[in-house]
């Protein structure tokens, strides 16, 4: 930036120099056309104004409160005292609270590597199936989980996880009487049968949407890498994932976020239990803002969960552009 | 080229600057959020007559609880120009919210609250002294409004009245007779020991000694009855009542605790323990899943239509043989709120419950717990031979032993879910032991009482 280019210019000094001589050849068409701009910026602005004011008032506004709450001791109704970074400091040194932002990190696994993988995977499959009763039938199957509501999923997973449920009794059909055990009150078992219910609403989602991906990949570069004599693994990775690229950092966004600030499955089937072995931050900020009226430190909590989602999420975007 | 990709990255960066800074500066400028609480306008000028006018009263009440609703009709019906407006939410739900309706422009007259915690300092909740004085409660026992009273500091146990109970309920155990029987077991056990060798004899006949769950805590009513029989109870008091400088720390709840861990050791309750819900351990008792079960009188109905008669229920026995019965019992909590336009008619309806025998009989009917009051009213009908009758005599024996006490969930706000549920979890499956689970617990208090 030490030498300004061209475009750089301060706007000041164009007009102040540059437009001086312009503006007094053809001045009346100058004005008009300023006008008209004008005229389409402020229209830009009051067309702006409704999306604006909902977003200002219901998450920039709500964002700031959060920040300036966590600055304090709150109960949510009495008088508020000022702690400092007191808050931030709990947020860091409590193991419980570390505890459970580790617990959300785990559920990435679930949530985002296997359903983008198996989701990557079926897509193709579906597609190299020939479009018809078959092929629809199994995009609506997969994306059906999709549509229920995440607490009831964890509602009906977590009688399916039960000592006498449907996991267990599967199990000892086929001979696996040895291993049944009621899933999610087992330490070691909790979390990733949690993350498996996430897996299974997250995988249909990520199907779909590769599978549209996948459509709008030329045809003709399937032909091309079939007549060079390249088999499914080397079409995979030659053409169906970078051509993939865009879709893929959209599904490990979302899924990303979806992990680290789950809060509906878990609540609904272990509400952070055994121990804390299923806690994560979501529950960790709802029992401390409304349960224990802690609102400064419930709000500490929520901005750091924030700014690890943005530290996790932006890098991942930047992925996406690095390429193109 | 290279400044076009940049300008908006700069631009981002700059408004995150601003925004920030904007908030900090907003943080800092010292208006603080929340308001100080209202100075308490005591209010003197109280009326024990009933209105003439028509008036509806709104209670805010847990789902799962219709003693209020066959209240409110049987009210409405003796007086016509009263009626009732009953919304409901889940136990967790409007414990939640209860500070935030007390506070709102139109509260609720009448709200369930199990803790008073922030809302007497944060003056949300009427204060009852007036109408004891008017009413005459103080024919009523000490121990059964102690609990509801807050002192000025925030202690609960002594100070004003801002709390009365619909039913007043005693906590036990329920023994399966029929599996007692075919154990040979004849009786109940009358000692801690007694007890022990009923859950061995149980164990290795394969019968399972304890039904219990703790996915939401409900098998703390074990770890509390084992706690009681050890702990000094007024020292115990005192904690949950958040009294200066009280522990959980000591050595009777720490020998309690390890009782507990000595069970669960001994494979006294099942593995699943920590997936089983509150309904469910419910079921299981009521199908014959197991020998005992420590739960309170709001279930000696069902258990009894369940059951029939294979089902008795009877005191946590005491450690030592002949000893004094200490047992959990609390009030039905509900509080007036402070910003009531009806108080005098919505305190008159809580009078009322406690005095009036149609209403007392509701009570033990609907709810299976004492109606509380004046104890030289007649107590209400009950079957003879029944759970509930067992259960009011029960709390009747209490009484005369001076040997109730308080839920430990109820000693803070957050430190059931926050603390005690999940520690239970680690102790009942023998993960930690007893004296790490009333160390882990005091630590929690201390964090939240200081914090």
């Amino acid at each position: 930036m030490s030498s300004p280019s061209l475009d750089a210019r301060p706007s000041a000094a164009r007009d102040a120099g540059a437009d001086g001589p312009i503006l007094s050849v053809r001045p009346t068409r100058r004005v008009a056309a300023r006008a008209t701009a004008r005229r389409a910026a402020l229209t830009g602005w009051i067309l702006l104004l409704p999306a604006l004011a909902a977003y200002i008032g219901f998450v920039i506004w709500p964002l700031i409160q959060g920040v300036q709450y966590s600055f304090y001791d709150w109960n949510g109704i009495g008088l508020a005292e000022w702690v400092g970074v007191q808050n931030y400091v709990t947020v860091f040194t409590d193991p419980v609270l570390l505890g459970s932002i580790l617990n959300a990190f785990i559920l990435i696994v679930f949530f985002t590597v296997i359903p983008v993988t198996v989701g990557l995977v079926l897509a193709t499959l579906i597609r190299s199936i020939r479009a018809g009763v078959f092929s629809s039938a199994a995009q609506t199957i997969l994306f059906l989980p999709q549509i229920i509501p995440l607490a009831a999923a964890g509602i009906a997973w977590s009688w399916m996880y039960s000592q006498t449920g449907t996991i267990n009794q599967i199990l000892g059909w086929i001979g696996l009487e040895g291993i049944t055990r009621s899933w999610l009150a087992d330490y070691a078992t909790a979390l990733p049968a949690v993350g498996l219910i996430g897996s299974w609403v997250l995988t249909g989602l990520c199907t779909v949407l590769l599978l549209t991906g996948i459509g709008k990949i030329d045809t003709a570069l399937y032909e091309a890498i079939r007549l060079d004599g390249a088999g499914w693994w080397r079409e995979f990775f030659t053409i169906t994932v970078p051509g993939l690229r865009q879709e893929i950092v959209v599904l490990v966004t979302l899924t990303v976020i979806a992990a680290l600030s789950s809060f509906d499955i878990i609540y609904t089937s272990t509400q952070g239990g055994p121990g804390r072995s299923t806690l994560v931050p979501g529950i960790s900020i709802f029992r401390i803002g409304f349960t224990q009226s802690d609102v400064g430190l419930a709000s500490a909590f929520g901005i750091v969960l924030m700014v690890l989602v943005l530290a996790v999420v932006l890098p991942i975007q930047r992925l996406s552009k690095a390429n193109d | 080229m290279a400044t076009s990709p940049r300008r908006p990255h700069r631009r981002a960066v700059r408004f995150a600057v601003a925004a920030t800074a904007a908030a900090g500066v907003f943080a800092m400028s010292g208006c603080a959020p929340g308001a100080a609480a209202p100075t308490a306008t005591q209010n003197t000028d109280v009326s024990t007559e009933l209105t003439s006018e028509d008036v509806t009263l709104t209670i805010a009440d847990e789902t799962g609880f219709p003693v209020t609703d066959e209240l409110t009709a049987e009210f409405t019906r003796q007086h016509p120009n009263v009626t009732f407006d009953v919304t409901r939410d889940t136990f967790a739900n409007l414990t939640a919210n209860a500070p935030k309706l007390l506070a709102s422009n139109d509260p609720p007259d009448l709200i369930r609250l199990p803790t008073i915690g922030d809302t007497v300092r944060d003056g949300l909740l009427a204060n009852l002294d007036p109408y004891y004085d008017a009413y005459g409660w103080d024919a009523w026992p000490d121990s059964q409004l102690a609990p509801l009273r807050m002192s000025e500091d925030g202690v609960r146990g002594s100070g004003s009245l801002y709390q009365l109970g619909l039913g007043y309920s005693i906590t036990g155990i329920f023994m399966n007779e029929a599996i007692a029987a075919e154990l040979g077991i004849d009786e109940a056990p009358q000692t801690i020991a007694e007890l022990e060798e009923d859950l061995a004899t149980a164990k290795d006949a394969g019968v399972v000694p304890i039904v219990a769950g703790d996915k939401d805590g409900v098998v703390n009513f074990v770890v509390q009855a084992a706690m009681n029989q050890y702990a000094d109870k007024d020292e115990f008091l005192s904690w949950m009542f958040n009294e200066p400088d009280a522990t959980y720390d000591t050595p009777g709840n720490v020998e309690g605790a390890e009782l507990i861990e000595k069970w669960a050791k001994a494979g006294y309750f099942e593995a699943d323990i920590n997936a089983v819900d509150y309904f469910t351990f419910v079921t299981r008792f009521s199908e014959g899943g197991g020998l005992f079960a420590f739960n309170g009188n709001w279930e000696a109905a069902n258990y009894q239509s369940a059951l029939g008669d294979d089902v008795s229920f009877f005191l946590v026995p005491p450690a030592e043989q002949g000893g004094d019965h200490v047992a959990m019992g609390a009030a039905n909590s509900f509080s007036v709120a402070a910003g009531s336009d009806n108080m005098d008619e919505i305190v008159y309806f809580l009078n009322w419950i406690h005095t009036d025998e149609t209403a007392r009989q509701i009570v033990v009917d609907v709810t299976g717990a004492s109606p509380g009051g004046d104890p030289s009213l007649e107590q209400p009908t009950v079957e003879a031979g029944s759970l509930i009758e067992q259960a009011l005599a029960m709390a009747a024996q209490i009484g005369e032993e001076n040997g109730q006490v308080d839920f430990m969930a109820n000693t803070t706000a957050g430190i059931y879910s926050g603390s005690i549920i999940p520690e239970s979890q680690l102790l009942v499956t023998g993960e930690i032991t007893g004296q790490e689970f009333v160390e882990r617990v005091q630590a929690f208090y201390e964090s939240e009482i200081g914090g």
